[in-house]
């Protein structure tokens, strides 16, 4: 018991004593370690970010998005998984990556969606959340390549502008009021407003 | 010995020669297909030729008018992505009765309420729920074969 207490008597009186170091040494060092933690978490957490990870659990719905337009299209523009469900503004990221850290733990600990059959029946509720993040913050990721501001009017058909000129312009609704399951199949819809 | 090299060589030739004739140009035939040309062009049974590129269906074209009674009605729009399985109907997200008025969509028929017993439901028959089964969208086509399919009197 003594011996531990001398030891963090020990390391305290490092850590209080001056370093014997040259000042820029010290510095120097402290910079080339914060820049080496940056790179590092930055690079960490990008990794997240890829589709190989996301489809490690979510296997079923990668290869659902293979045959929509955000997916395969014409001109060769891509959004994946990270594009849509991680917020791309820094603070807002660790945000949402902080929350994930809890679904790691339904899927490797309560194993909820671990199986095609387990991850049909947690699909309602996965969309649910998911539903309920777009609309809170505006269908922000969506938002982040689809502009209103720059939509042409002219461009888009009848249909499409009846919609987007009235309740999208007077923000009574947000994109994901209409667009469900523009990249995945939906769960039971017969309750969702809007829908039959 | 010098039996089995003539055996050998003999063997040699017949197959050289059999290669040869082969190589010569097919006609019909003998390419396995009779001579006869079929709607697939001019291809062997055995190979696949490449696919015809994919027909456009326009964004949006104006209502399509029926050819016949009872028709039903072509889908003047484009439907990619548009999910009709036993979870949800997009289809009907704009054309149910309760949504077509709000959304300027064609309301799906009455007919689409009864089942085959002849009784009225109080929502879409499951008969008719799989709007792609009847209905279809329409795309710049040739036709494959020449027709003269002419429009019903009454619809003309």
């Amino acid at each position: 018991m003594k011996w531990i207490i001398n030891a963090l008597k020990g390391f305290w009186g490092i850590l209080k004593s001056p370093s014997k170091a040259a000042v820029g040494i010290v510095l120097f060092m402290g910079f080339a370690g914060g820049l080496m933690f940056w790179g590092a978490f930055n690079t960490g957490m990008e990794a997240t970010n890829t589709e190989e990870f996301c489809s490690g659990c979510h296997a079923p719905i990668v290869a659902e998005i293979q045959e929509t337009i955000h997916y395969a299209n014409r001109s060769g523009v891509r959004a994946i998984c990270s594009d849509c469900h991680v917020p791309h503004a820094w603070t807002d990221k660790i945000v949402r990556k902080v929350q994930a850290s809890k679904e790691l733990f339904a899927y490797f600990v309560t194993q909820t969606i671990n199986t095609p059959e387990k991850f049909k029946e947690r699909r309602a509720h996965l969309a649910e959340r998911e539903w309920a993040r777009m609309k809170k913050n505006d269908s922000l990721e969506c938002r982040n390549c689809h502009n209103f501001e720059f939509m042409d009017f002219s461009e888009q058909s009848p249909r499409s502008v009846r919609q987007h000129s009235t309740a999208l312009a007077n923000g009574e609704n947000t994109c994901v009021d209409c667009h469900k399951g523009i990249a995945h199949n939906l769960p039971d819809m017969h309750k969702v407003e809007g829908w039959q | 010995m010098k039996k089995s090299i003539l055996l050998t060589l003999s063997i040699t030739l017949t197959l050289i020669s059999g290669f040869t004739f082969s190589e010569e140009p097919a006609t019909g035939l003998d390419r396995g297909i009779g001579g006869v040309e079929s709607l697939r062009g001019d291809t062997e049974l055995e190979t696949t030729r490449p696919a015809d590129p994919m027909k456009k269906v326009p964004r949006d074209q104006v209502d399509i008018e029926s050819s016949y009674v009872f028709q039903p009605p072509l889908i003047p729009h484009h439907i990619r992505h548009y999910e009709v399985s036993l979870n949800a109907n997009k289809c009907l997200s704009c054309h149910s009765w309760t949504k077509a008025k709000q959304m300027g969509a064609t309301k799906i028929s009455v007919t689409h309420f009864i089942n085959r017993n002849d009784e009225v439901l109080a929502d879409v028959s499951p008969r008719r729920y799989f709007c792609l089964q009847c209905h279809v969208t329409q795309a710049d086509a040739k036709p494959l074969v020449g027709n003269s399919f002419e429009r019903v009197k009454s619809l003309q």
